[in-house]
């Protein structure tokens, strides 16, 4: 007979141990995968988890890839991380990511040919602020009328996807890109470009940005009041208002944080790797930072490491993409798998099972 | 832009059948969260039941078997659901984001083969002179009958809630698991049953996108159909009544606008797209705002982990 017995302490071993534990059965969950869907397993698996890092052919291109796919994804999932931790819930990252982005976009479109040093410093805080104001949406119609706040910023994804789409056909669309729904390219515009500082390393300034922010992320959250307050929110809300944190402006700063840093990282994306606006600028890594912050422990250091990892599956779902003709979307399957063994995983962290030999009566 | 072209009739009939897919997932996700239970996974199940349907309409030919493989597809994904959350505790919320994460990249993949391909047609009914009528004839009269079993199954849940035993235990589960516990029901038994419901009304909806409504598969093709049926279980408050008017006035405003953009109004496409989605956010504050002056009546136990100690 099974039981389920709760812990008196969770146990910090099983709350490590569970990410691991999750991404090795996930491993032998798309194996099986592959194989129901008629591909090669063993090659399927290394495709995405191994040839990225060392195939001799696709490394050297691949790997660089590794802290230009990260980053953005480690920036979103260190803002979203505050909010979980509070039990405020901003599902709708991938769009203050895509507002963020417009916003920085506007601003180097309007300066379009300085070479101020400032455009560059300018189009960040445009790319902050626009992701904080459309993080507001939520924030606000949550704390002024009660509206459940997954819902509404989830609605306003599928609006920031429209919304770019409307922009890169209309108000920003290049005259000269033959009628592409596309902006012009920063590329071409030195002040306003976020170049690779070291060649072929994928680093550029959003790299080192990401790196300074996790510091930050780790001192807020283990030596500052606001750190511990975060956590007795969500712990215990009732004790949280007690000791004088006052709810509706934690909902308003976790949104303020999380669209703040998705916006920013859209501001870096668009500058980078991305160099333009199209209406595919959105690529879902606000979705996977969920996945991120939750596997990596809602830590500041567990989220660097989740980032890499799942930095890494995307980069082999492309790679497999074209080379085992398996569609990109299979990066989503591993990332919901990822989730799902994680969360079945932390039934341990909470809870002993217990085997009796006696049947209960 | 030719207002001409725009015909109240036609947009009324397609209106009703444009609301059925969110009709469907909303009536099962109103009985999953009066258990108790906030499955988010929507979306993914939705999806999961268009790929699954219409891969086996057109493999057998038979659109009733694709509603039935859609709703065993929707099912299929609803039991991950059921065993994370009933039987591991995981959190709701979390648990229902990987399931949609999961169910949008497993549609694409599993749906790959079937792009461009046209499904069977559904048998149209005959109304007989029924469908003559004037006006009522063709907004009334006109639909398959997954339309009418939409309809039916409103109905249906608004006697189970109000009437049927099993209906009212399943609601005393969502608004207290302990206090339904201590009476001898089994909470985690009805929980998984209304998740298991819940997954096949998903399926059936996403079915009746690809069967019948699109009716090809896309990859992404729900895009947010899912979350709009959350949203109107929230904006029911719950009923089954309401969410079929909720379903309708969102049918409504998509019909609207997509004949708006047929008719070649001059705001670009991407702005009427917006429409569903911000209609659907205003609806939502102004139904929360009205109701904080009354108590809230959302089911008491919802999203909450029961752990009985065994």
């Amino acid at each position: 007979m099974i039981k389920i017995v709760k812990r008196p302490e969770p146990s910090s071993l099983a709350a490590l141990m569970a990410p691991i534990i999750a991404i090795g059965i996930t491993l032998i969950g798309c194996a099986l995968l592959f194989l129901l869907l008629g591909k090669d397993p063993f090659t399927s698996v290394k495709a995405l988890f191994w040839d990225p890092l060392f195939d001799p052919q696709i490394a050297s291109f691949s790997r660089p890839q590794l802290l230009v796919k990260a980053a953005p994804i480690i920036l979103i999932a260190l803002g979203l991380s505050v909010g979980f931790q509070a039990g405020i819930w901003n599902i709708g990252a991938e769009g203050q990511y895509i507002t963020g982005a417009i916003a920085a976009t506007a601003v180097g479109l309007a300066f379009w040919g300085s070479d101020s040093i400032w455009v560059f410093p300018i189009m960040g805080l445009a790319g902050v602020l626009g992701g904080v104001a459309y993080a507001m949406v939520p924030a606000i119609l949550r704390v002024q009328f009660g509206a459940n706040e997954i819902l509404v910023s989830l609605m306003l994804v599928y609006v920031a996807i429209n919304l770019l789409a409307a922009m890169v056909t209309g108000p920003m669309k290049n005259p000269l890109a033959f009628g592409f729904p596309e902006t012009r390219s920063f590329r071409d515009f030195p002040a306003a470009y976020n170049t690779e500082i070291l060649d072929n390393s994928g680093l550029h300034y959003g790299v080192i940005a990401t790196l300074l922010i996790v510091a930050i992320a780790y001192i807020v959250q283990t030596r500052h009041l606001f750190g511990f307050q975060v956590r007795v929110m969500g712990l215990a809300p009732k004790a949280a208002r007690l000791s004088g944190v006052i709810p509706e402006r934690m909902v308003v700063i976790c949104f303020a944080i999380s669209g703040g840093l998705a916006g920013l990282a859209g501001f870096f994306e668009v500058t980078g790797p991305a160099g333009k606006l199209t209406t595919e600028f959105g690529s879902g890594y606000g979705f996977t930072a969920i996945i991120v912050a939750f596997l990596g422990r809602l830590n500041p250091l567990g989220i660097v490491l989740a980032g890499l990892v799942l930095a890494l599956t995307i980069i082999g779902g492309e790679i497999a993409q074209l080379t085992l003709n398996i569609p990109a979307a299979a990066v989503l399957v591993i990332q919901g798998m990822v989730l799902f063994f994680l969360l079945a995983a932390d039934l341990f962290v909470r809870y002993r099972i217990k085997l009796s030999s006696k049947v209960a009566a | 832009m030719d207002w001409g072209s725009l015909s109240i009739i036609g947009m009324l009939a397609s209106l009703i059948a444009a609301s059925t897919p969110i009709l469907l997932a909303a009536l099962g996700e109103a009985v999953v969260e009066r258990a108790g239970v906030l499955n988010l996974g929507v979306e993914g199940m939705m999806i999961i039941g268009a790929v699954a349907g219409f891969s086996a309409a057109v493999t057998t030919g038979s659109p009733w078997l694709g509603f039935l493989a859609g709703m065993g597809g929707g099912m299929a994904l609803a039991v991950v659901f059921a065993v994370l959350t009933q039987g591991f505790l995981t959190n709701h919320v979390a648990t229902g984001l990987a399931l949609t994460l999961f169910g949008l990249g497993l549609s694409a993949m599993v749906g790959q083969s079937y792009v461009g391909q046209k499904p069977p047609r559904m048998p149209d009914i005959n109304f007989g002179a029924l469908s003559e009528l004037p006006f009522l004839g063709r907004v009334l009269f006109s639909h398959d009958l997954i339309v009418y079993l939409g309809i039916l199954l409103t109905i249906l849940i608004w006697v189970f809630f109000r009437y049927v035993r099993a209906g009212l235990i399943l609601r005393a589960v969502g608004e207290n698991h302990d206090a339904a516990h201590g009476l001898g029901y089994r909470v985690i038994l009805t929980r998984v049953a209304a998740i298991l419901f819940g997954g096949a009304m998903a399926g059936l909806g996403g079915a009746y996108l690809s069967l019948a409504r699109v009716p090809q598969w896309t990859e992404g093709m729900t895009a947010g159909s899912g979350w709009i049926a959350l949203a109107i279980v929230v904006f029911a408050s719950w009923r089954p009544e309401r969410v079929l008017v909720g379903a309708y006035l969102f049918g409504g405003i998509t019909i609207l606008q997509l004949n708006l953009q047929a008719a070649g109004m001059t705001l670009s496409p991407a702005y009427l797209s917006m429409t569903p989605y911000l209609v659907t956010i205003i609806v939502l504050v102004l139904i929360t705002r009205s109701r904080l002056s009354r108590s809230s009546q959302a089911p008491a136990s919802l999203g909450r982990i029961f752990y009985a100690p065994r």
